[in-house]
């Protein structure tokens, strides 16, 4: 490798967004930048005086972004374009969005790329509601700097007091979001005026051109204090092993770490980090990276869950509460359904509750009619069909956010900003790494006026081994000997003389001669040690590793412990 | 992680979401450097295997060097090869002096259709750049094409936070785009430091040599004095002339490269 390459290897990227109203000159400013800083090829000035001749338009630098033909026509950007330009300093990608309303959904999916963002605007019309919908949108896609373009300052008289006036404006308007304005620049990009060099029209501007402006920008590093995520995105089977694949998309991963992998909690060691070539084996990956990963355990994993550290896990939940952004032709209705998919995870959902509707451009709020209109902004809360792993967003990005697909599109965009972790086993027996999960000692109603069952939860949620446990109750009345055959978990409590005797893998039990009860208090129907390895070997027939279920209706019986009471109130 | 580690890794995570949400996949492989950047990454992002078979349109015009490194780096590699070519235009006589934009629909856009029909993929891996030209630059990662291959470019869906276009109804098909993030100079450096193994016809012969490969009667060869990885990037920091300035039917018109690509063309 030369040296010349090596430097290369050490130079930073920064990606930018140049946002702002339509008309307001976003791509006449980037092609201005493209082309006083000499980052063209030879053909495309070219091309576009080409363009002109051939259809009769006057030279417009914005053709340099603006390539669909419907885009010159129309004067206009339609779609997000991305390039790459370079300073003495560093290599930036900067990505041109649309400023028409219409676009809005290829604004979101341009700045959505981005590290920092500017906002374009005409000084002569000031901020305007695209400039401030964008802002907007730039606060819930996370972006952690904003800085300000005055154009087209050549139609003000180059003043100062219009530009000082459109500064703090912005400034105002950006922190009303929680957006710091890091810096601002007056230029013309007709003119090309402070835009690589500064301009005698502008000599009372004592901060910097844009080029330097743009170079006065901080790029964001990982923290590799961050938790670990690394969300599955598919489970290998290529050979005979199982490897996980992912992104990390926070925090590191290396050989030996303690893992929990959520939902579900199940936990692990990394064993090895997988790789075609022998020269990329590594112990340690961080953040940004695709890895493939070998754990210690052969579980059944499933795309979507999130692999962590055990102190540091993400949350389970199948409720909370979100900033949302809509893009979609038709409006997001409460209680419709919507598929989320969120990092790898998807499912189904519903929105619950719709509050504080506003209007993404001027921060007021809207009278909230069960609806959710094209390029609007909500709080809103979601009911998931399957418990998801996630964050809130202000405490990992990538895992805090999320997509709603409505029909086939992807139609809007949300963060979490509000979850309740649901404890992972809620109730059951616990011994030392052993859980089992049980539902022996709920009360089962029957609610007569509502005609609907209700379950009321033991009030001691877990028991450990020597804890006496409530034999009897209002709906249910078990023996002072019997074993608990636990299905989901695999495990079997044995009950001696009223208090928790042992907890054994299913592989361990034997039968003894007691009843067997399952964890929801239904007799299971075995009367010898036959019989017990005769079920086993029916749900061996069953079972796969995704999860384990329960025998056969034929082996069950509800009404030997238990019977539903009838009552009116669930508090009976 | 450095640019290229971070490229490569992003290129990786688009692969694997490709192959588990898409149905049935093809790679498309032209032989040029590319192509063959994304048969590696393919490799890094399975462990070593190809779980898709790759497919190459041939307009029987491709510069012969072509076809030979083809069949040799398929064998080499244990690929699973689907070559295609538009029969049908082919004995009609379709050839560049119909017209090029023609000949690029009938042998390359046609084809390329008529296999993606054949063999029913829901998507197809192209090792298409932004960098590379204007409609190009506007591109998704996943970009849908309806049942007659058409893209619907003034109405893209939103893409962002790594959520692709994953649900599309049947008949249409997506094209992924592993690369489009990627610069031409970015493609060089990962093929010095990966070592990658390319056709030699990158490599100047006689002063002159090809900077993008494709049909020989529309490829024109530049001047230079380049011969291995290294001196191809030293000229390229240099330049100020475009990639597919030898592409001869980019240009034929102002939109040439857009229309193509709105009826299907890679």
């Amino acid at each position: 490798m030369n040296n010349q390459n090596k430097s290369f290897q050490t130079r930073e990227k920064l990606k930018l967004v140049f946002t702002g109203h339509v008309d307001h000159g976003k791509s006449t400013v980037i092609g201005r930048l493209l082309l006083d800083s000499g980052a063209l090829p030879q053909g495309a000035v070219d091309k576009i005086r080409r363009v002109s001749a051939e259809t009769g338009r006057p030279f417009e630098l914005a053709y340099l972004l603006d390539a669909f033909e419907e885009e010159q026509a129309q004067g206009i950007t339609i779609d997000t374009t991305q390039l790459q330009f370079k300073t003495a300093f560093r290599d930036y990608v900067i990505i041109d969005a649309p400023g028409h309303k219409e676009f809005l959904k290829n604004m979101i999916s341009g700045a959505s790329d981005a590290e920092a963002a500017f906002l374009v605007v005409d000084a002569e019309r000031g901020l305007e509601e695209q400039s401030k919908r964008h802002a907007h949108m730039l606060a819930l896609l996370g972006l952690q700097q904003s800085a300000l373009i005055v154009n087209k300052m050549d139609l003000v008289g180059f003043s100062q007091q219009v530009y000082q006036q459109t500064v703090e404006a912005a400034r105002y308007f950006l922190s009303s979001l929680g957006l710091k304005l890091s810096v601002a620049v007056p230029l013309s990009a007709l003119m090309g005026l402070n835009v690589t060099v500064k301009a005698p029209e502008l000599s009372w501007h004592d901060g910097p051109t844009l080029l330097e402006a743009l170079d006065s920008l901080k790029k964001s590093g990982h923290s590799h204090e961050a938790p670990l995520r690394l969300p599955i995105q598919d489970v290998f089977k290529f050979d005979d092993r199982r490897v996980l694949v992912g992104r990390v998309e926070s925090g590191q991963i290396a050989v030996s770490d303690s893992i929990v992998i959520s939902p579900g909690g199940k936990t692990a060691q990394v064993v090895s980090l997988a790789s075609w070539l022998p020269r990329d084996q590594k112990t340690k990956a961080e953040t940004g990276e695709s890895v493939a990963v070998i754990i210690s355990e052969d579980f059944f994993n499933r795309r979507g869950e999130i692999v962590s550290r055990i102190e540091r896990a993400p949350k389970t939940v199948n409720r909370f509460r979100a900033s949302i952004f809509w893009m979609g032709r038709r409006p997001l209705k409460a209680e419709r359904r919507y598929k989320l998919k969120l990092s790898t995870a998807e499912s189904e959902c519903e929105i619950v509750k719709l509050f504080n509707l506003i209007d993404s451009s001027t921060l007021k709020p809207l009278q909230a009619q069960g609806e959710v209109g094209f390029n609007e902004v909500a709080e809103v809360e979601i009911s998931l069909q399957k418990e998801l792993a996630l964050d809130l967003f202000s405490q990992c990005q990538a895992t805090g956010r999320f997509v709603l697909v409505d029909d086939l599109d992807v139609a809007g965009g949300g963060i979490v900003t509000w979850a309740e972790d649901k404890p992972q086993v809620k109730a059951g027996f616990v011994h030392g790494e052993l859980k089992a999960r049980c539902e022996l000692f709920q009360e089962y109603f029957y609610d007569l006026d509502r005609m609907t069952f209700n379950k009321i939860e033991s009030s001691v949620p877990f028991y450990a081994v020597g804890d006496p446990v409530p034999l009897s109750g209002e709906s249910y009345l078990y023996p002072e000997f019997f074993d608990i055959v636990i299905f989901r978990d695999q495990i079997v409590v044995k009950i001696r003389d009223g208090l928790v005797g042992a907890l054994s893998p299913f592989s361990e039990y034997r039968y003894e001669g007691y009843p067997l009860v399952n964890g929801r208090g239904f007799a299971v129907k075995v009367n010898s040690e036959d019989d017990w390895l005769k079920l086993n070997n029916e749900l061996l027939l069953i079972n796969n590793r995704e999860r384990a279920v329960g025998p056969d209706e034929k082996w069950l019986d509800f009404n030997v412990y238990r019977r539903i009471r009838l009552g009116r109130d669930r508090h009976l | 992680m450095n640019h290229l580690q971070a490229l490569e890794a992003y290129s990786i995570f688009i692969l694997r979401e490709a192959y588990k949400k898409l149905g049935r996949l093809g790679l498309l492989w032209s032989i040029g450097k590319d192509s063959t950047v994304l048969l590696w990454l393919t490799k890094k992002a399975f462990l070593g295997h190809c779980p898709f078979p790759f497919v190459h349109v041939d307009t029987s015009y491709k510069i012969p060097e072509m076809i030979i490194h083809r069949d040799k780096v398929a064998k080499e590699m244990d690929l699973e090869l689907i070559v295609h070519q538009n029969v049908l235009a082919l004995e009609s006589g379709m050839g560049p002096d119909k017209g090029r934009l023609i000949c690029c629909k009938a042998l390359k856009t046609d084809a390329l259709n008529e296999v993606t029909k054949k063999y029913g993929f829901d998507g197809l891996i192209v090792g298409v750049r932004r960098d590379e030209e204007g409609s190009r630059s506007k591109e998704r990662i996943f970009s849908e094409r309806n049942q007659d291959d058409e893209w619907d470019y003034a109405n893209q869906p939103p893409e962002l936070w790594g959520q692709f276009k994953t649900e599309f109804p049947r008949g249409h098909h997506i094209r992924v785009h592993p690369l489009l993030q990627w610069s031409e100079i970015d493609i060089w450096r990962y093929v010095e430091n990966e070592g990658i193994e390319l056709i030699d016809l990158y490599f100047a012969k006689n002063g002159q040599r090809y900077r993008s490969l494709g049909c020989a009667p529309c490829t024109g060869k530049i001047e230079s004095q380049a011969t291995s990885v290294s001196q191809i990037i030293n000229e390229l920091e240099n330049t100020s002339v475009s990639e597919r300035a030898g592409r001869a039917q980019d240009q034929e018109d102002a939109y040439a490269m857009q229309k193509l690509r709105r009826d299907g063309y890679m």
